[in-house]
């Protein structure tokens, strides 16, 4: 283990990003820092690059240009800490039809995590999935599946949580319950950047723009606005 | 909050907060088998695709013994090799559709591991039952016992290697709509080596020769596929990813 993280610290640091698909400019010249203790809201029209703006934090875009740091050092260095530290969850959770929830969390957290059998189900007893423990997925309803997603998020341990539209199928008590639990998250120090068409009521979000390149160019702004 | 406070989170390090290698590559192999066992379709086609085409030679070119027992180990290689061709769209494809792929790129462990173990799993279900399948089959052609058990053999080491080849070609046209057919002509080119020895061994059996040397060489492939195919296919895969 490391020293614990201060709030000064950039866990992630992008510089200069750009970023083309089928020859549409989505953003360029984009820097912005993710520090501890914060949450940034990614916004703008369906298309602008959301999804593609964290799959290139988290790695698993490779077709762009600019820099990304990890705590300060370029990213490319450093894989496997990168890897470990920052959390990504797709709006394809990775959850399997034909296994249990209990079973889809203990394959899923395998390999990051030393995390025992009873925490995983206490984590799906606290997301209302208790009773369905072992019910294959495949006969959950949409909202369930993702329930049974985010379960990860009340064990996960990275400093840096990138959600992609987590709060998509969910009702309106989960999607209080999601937000208190990112709230918790930043308080304690973790890094949350998430993309939602719902406009969440956290208060000191951040927020990166990207604009729509229709009408008036890529227009793209990294704000740090304090509410 | 000061700018100074220390916050209660901590940067992880992968080597003392994750699971070593085996330990998720016996996770990856658990999940697949799971998955086969309750995906049963999965699980018998290839082998009733197998007992098919095995079949079809009788009926459509002779049921004499003479033939079968010189075409036999052909034809069984044959069917393997398609009925592992049948499997392999599957290897990648529903992982990647549902997300699971993309977890795994992000987990700490090198990529190539965690498809080695995927392929060990695919190999497990398919190949091996295709290698139990084949005495039976076997004797249905008329080959002799000896014939049988070097055939087994060869089969035995052969099998992985398909899939493991296999396994590029399906990391290759997992982000492509229709990749099964693709699939086919990029892999099948690359079977070829490893029908030629796998029934080369079986005639050189049955003529009396050492077949010492072939199955040395057949098993040379294997240690090379293993090597190399878990790298090319991780790479392929990152790059099947990044498309998406």
């Amino acid at each position: 283990m490391t020293e614990p993280l201060q709030h000064a610290d950039h866990l992630l640091r992008a510089e200069g990003l750009e970023c083309e698909r089928d020859g549409r400019t989505l953003f360029s010249d984009l820097s912005f820092s993710i520090v501890p203790g914060t949450l940034t809201r990614v916004e703008g029209p369906n298309g602008s690059g959301k999804t593609t703006l964290l799959r290139i934090l988290a790695g698993l875009n490779d077709n762009w240009s600019g820099q990304v740091y990890w705590c300060g050092q370029p990213r490319q260095k450093h894989w496997d800490l990168v890897r470990r530290n920052v959390l990504y969850l797709g709006h394809r959770p990775g959850i399997k039809m034909l296994l249990t929830p209990l079973e889809n969390l203990q394959a899923l957290v395998a390999g990051r995590q030393q995390v025992p059998g009873r925490v995983l189900g206490q984590a799906l007893e606290q997301v209302g999935i208790g009773p369905w423990s072992h019910v294959p997925c495949g006969q959950l309803s949409a909202g369930q599946k993702r329930r049974v997603a985010l379960a990860r998020l009340l064990f996960a341990d990275e400093p840096v949580w990138l959600l992609d539209e987590a709060f998509t199928a969910l009702d309106v008590d989960a999607v209080a319950a999601v937000e208190r639990l990112l709230e918790d998250r930043v308080r304690q120090g973790g890094a949350v950047v998430m993309t939602t068409h719902h406009e969440p009521a956290m208060q000191g979000m951040r927020r990166i723009r990207l604009g729509g390149a229709g009408e008036q160019g890529p227009v793209t702004r990294a704000v740090g606005e304090v509410d | 909050m000061g700018q100074q406070q220390s916050l209660s989170i901590t940067v992880l390090d992968p080597v003392t907060t994750s699971p070593g290698l085996f330990q998720s590559m016996v996770a990856v192999l658990q999940r697949d088998l799971r998955l086969s066992i309750r995906q049963k379709q999965d699980l018998l086609n290839p082998l009733l695709f197998f007992v098919m085409v095995v079949a079809l030679f009788p009926l459509g070119v002779s049921p004499e013994s003479e033939f079968l027992k010189e075409a036999g180990a052909g034809i069984l290689w044959v069917g393997a090799l398609l009925a592992t061709l049948l499997s392999l769209d599957h290897l990648f494809r529903f992982d990647y559709e549902d997300g699971t792929l993309e977890q795994m790129a992000l987990q700490p462990q090198p990529l190539f591991v965690l498809v080695l173990a995927k392929t060990l799993a695919h190999w497990l279900a398919t190949g091996l039952p295709l290698v139990i399948l084949t005495p039976m089959l076997g004797m249905m052609l008329f080959l002799d016992g000896n014939s049988v058990a070097i055939l087994c053999l060869t089969l035995l080491i052969g099998t992985p290697v398909l899939s493991l080849i296999g396994s590029v070609g399906a990391a290759l046209t997992v982000g492509l709509r229709a990749g099964g057919v693709l699939l086919s002509l990029l892999v099948i080119p690359l079977y070829i080596p490893v029908l030629i020895f796998g029934t080369g061994t079986v005639m050189a059996a049955a003529g009396g020769s050492d077949v010492s040397g072939h199955l040395a060489l057949m098993a040379a492939m294997l240690m090379l596929a293993v090597i190399l195919a878990p790298l090319a296919a991780a790479a392929a895969l990152k790059i099947s990813l990044s498309a998406s």
